[in-house]
């Protein structure tokens, strides 16, 4: 394949081309389908592709600049969406059993202003049901294969967000994080994934894991897509009562910028050690031995109470979520199943949830249920809403002193498909580096670092205040120039041809 | 921390109301210990001093002014609804049978 396809343009450049006429939308949107038609039968990352729809807008779009009207930036680049957030017309199953065949009556409102600005919106991508992991080997319709890898995870809970990018399917896409999702899959994957402030962007639409930690954001392949994908989906919605009102710097200037003389940098030394795999570690270090050459500080910090977060978060996820969950109890919409021995709604919600539920999913409801009941709620919930004050009280020493926190983004590259699906707890630690901002609320990034074990790619995480999710960018922006100088190009220009690809 | 067995997984599924088959309430029964342990650690920090945290960004009295907005139409919202019978919800007999 040609570097000129265009499906292999980052967005911002898909854009250029279509504003200069050197193709057009219902062109680039063919495309992206024909990429889907040709690996996705392997890589599984889509769950529903709306061609038609998909092709419908794109048309809209050629017909309005033909005429010359006034059009968002990104009007016409196609994009993904992860199947956790509504699209009214458009089956929504949060790869759950229990909801398939469920065509939402309303749109989320992140996908309203995807659809103001006019993406063609080709399809809902593949994730760990109700985002409940970090493989995506909980969907309910199987696994999504890793582009590098067919034998690999793609991370989770987005793995088919974070494929669909990488494999070209999509130049754009939206995931939600809620202890890693958007992240982790982005390491794995040699992809970049923004977990927004918490409030950055609206929660109305997204079907809810844990509430207090679930935050949408972008998909993306380069830092500078990532930026105004997460532009045009910020913004307060009155429609979410956690809605953060303004107070954010411009992204794409600061992922534009290239400059980080003077930015202070601090390793977070709680997450840098054991647990981590060498070549994960070595690129990490290598990449903050670059931005020390473009001029930033690099500091060490201590963050004791991280230690801490991640059996918070496994208290106050699944404990979240088992309140969130009981609406799907077969009454209103979604799976019904009646028992015939007992046809009581009681009956009825017992059977409906018995059956479609996941292993995954009826682990962490009765994990939340226990931490909730009497007896229990002090000693389990209760700590842990105050591990999240220590968590906040740690980010909050450590940015006195620092603009940004950096981290590797998992501990490991990609592992094999059913290497961990038996061990709950082997897999909850595929989250220890990124789940700290989500119980902070605080925004994070990541991006490709380089290839390490097995010639996978690694990702390193950088971690701002609240509000200040434009450091992110500014700092990513920077390490990718400098990484992809020494690559010769981006990493994913380093992953396999994939056969049944069009390339071959 | 007590043991979880499987009487308590049964109980805690009847709580959720989610039906599990014998061999998911012994499956759930041999991991819950080991997952509760690791995540026990917590109370080790948490001492009475500290104060605990809901919610990442505080916020308090957050409203929109009182106008009325667009709703769903009742078409839209029984549109997915497994049963429905004169513009309302179908449900099951709530009631037991004595």
């Amino acid at each position: 394949m040609s570097t000129t396809d265009p499906i292999r343009l980052s967005a911002i450049d898909q854009a250029r081309a279509l504003r200069e006429g050197e193709l057009c939308s219902e062109e680039l949107t063919r495309a992206h389908l024909d990429r889907i038609a040709a690996v996705d039968g392997d890589l599984n990352a889509f769950l529903h592709v709306s061609e038609a729809e998909a092709l419908a807008t794109a048309r809209e779009v050629d017909t309005a600049r033909a005429a010359g009207e006034e059009l968002h930036e990104l009007a016409g680049v196609p994009v993904a969406v992860k199947d956790v957030v509504v699209t009214q017309g458009m089956p929504t199953t949060a790869a759950s059993k229990i909801l398939e065949g469920w065509i939402p009556p309303y749109d989320a409102t992140l996908v309203q202003s995807l659809r103001a600005a006019r993406l063609p919106i080709l399809g809902k991508t593949n994730m760990d049901e109700f985002a409940m992991g970090s493989s995506t080997e909980n969907s309910a319709f199987g696994p999504t294969r890793n582009q590098w890898d067919r034998e690999r995870i793609p991370g989770g809970s987005g793995g088919g967000s974070a494929v669909a990018v990488g494999a070209y399917e999509a130049p754009l896409a939206i995931g939600t994080d809620t202890g890693g999702s958007i992240r982790q899959p982005a390491s794995v994957t040699g992809t970049v994934g923004v977990k927004p402030t918490y409030g950055s962007v609206s929660r109305y639409g997204l079907i809810a894991m844990a509430s207090s930690l679930d935050q949408a954001g972008p998909v993306t392949r380069t830092v500078q897509d990532a930026a105004a994908l997460h532009e045009l989906i910020g913004g307060h919605d009155p429609r979410d009562s956690t809605s953060l009102e303004g107070g954010f710097g411009s992204f794409t200037e600061a992922a534009r910028a290239q400059d980080v003389k003077g930015m202070r940098i601090g390793v977070i030394e709680e997450l840098e050690g054991e647990g981590f795999d060498p070549l994960v570690r070595a690129r990490f270090e290598e990449s903050l031995a670059a931005l020390e050459g473009a001029g930033a500080e690099i500091v060490r910090v201590s963050c004791p109470n991280f230690q801490y977060a991640l059996g918070a978060y496994y208290l106050i996820m699944p404990s979240e979520a088992s309140s969130n969950l009981a609406k799907f109890d077969g009454m209103r919409f979604g799976l019904r199943v009646v028992p015939e021995e007992s046809p009581t709604a009681e009956a009825v919600m017992k059977a409906t949830r018995g059956a479609g539920f996941g292993d995954e999913v009826k682990r962490r409801i009765l994990l939340g249920t226990y931490a909730l009941s009497a007896g229990y709620y002090d000693a389990y919930y209760g700590s842990a809403q105050k591990v999240r004050t220590l968590v906040q009280s740690d980010f909050a020493a450590a940015f006195e002193s620092v603009d940004v926190l950096a981290s590797p983004t998992a501990p490991t590259v990609a592992f094999r498909l059913g290497e961990k699906t038996s061990d709950p707890l082997a897999m909850y630690l595929n989250d220890v580096a990124t789940i700290p901002a989500n119980l902070a609320g605080t925004p994070g990034i990541s991006l490709p670092s380089g290839l390490a074990e097995d010639g996978l790619p690694a990702g390193i995480q950088f971690l701002a205040p609240v509000r200040a999710d434009d450091r992110l960018y500014r700092v990513g922006g920077a390490l990718e120039a400098l990484l992809e100088d020494s690559w010769g190009g981006p990493l994913l220009a380093q992953a396999p041809e994939l056969s049944g690809g069009i390339a071959r | 921390m007590p043991t979880i067995g499987r009487d308590d997984v049964a109980r805690l599924a009847d709580l959720a109301r989610i039906q599990l088959t014998d061999d998911e309430i012994s499956r759930f029964a041999g991991e819950f210990d080991a997952i509760m342990d690791a995540v026990a650690s917590v109370s080790e920090v948490a001492t009475s001093d500290v104060p605990a945290t809901s919610h990442p960004i505080p916020m308090t009295n957050v409203f929109r002014e009182d106008v009325v907005t667009d709703t769903l139409t009742q078409e839209a919202a029984l549109a997915a609804a497994p049963d429905a019978e004169d513009g309302r919800f179908g449900v099951p007999q709530i009631l037991g049978e004595e």
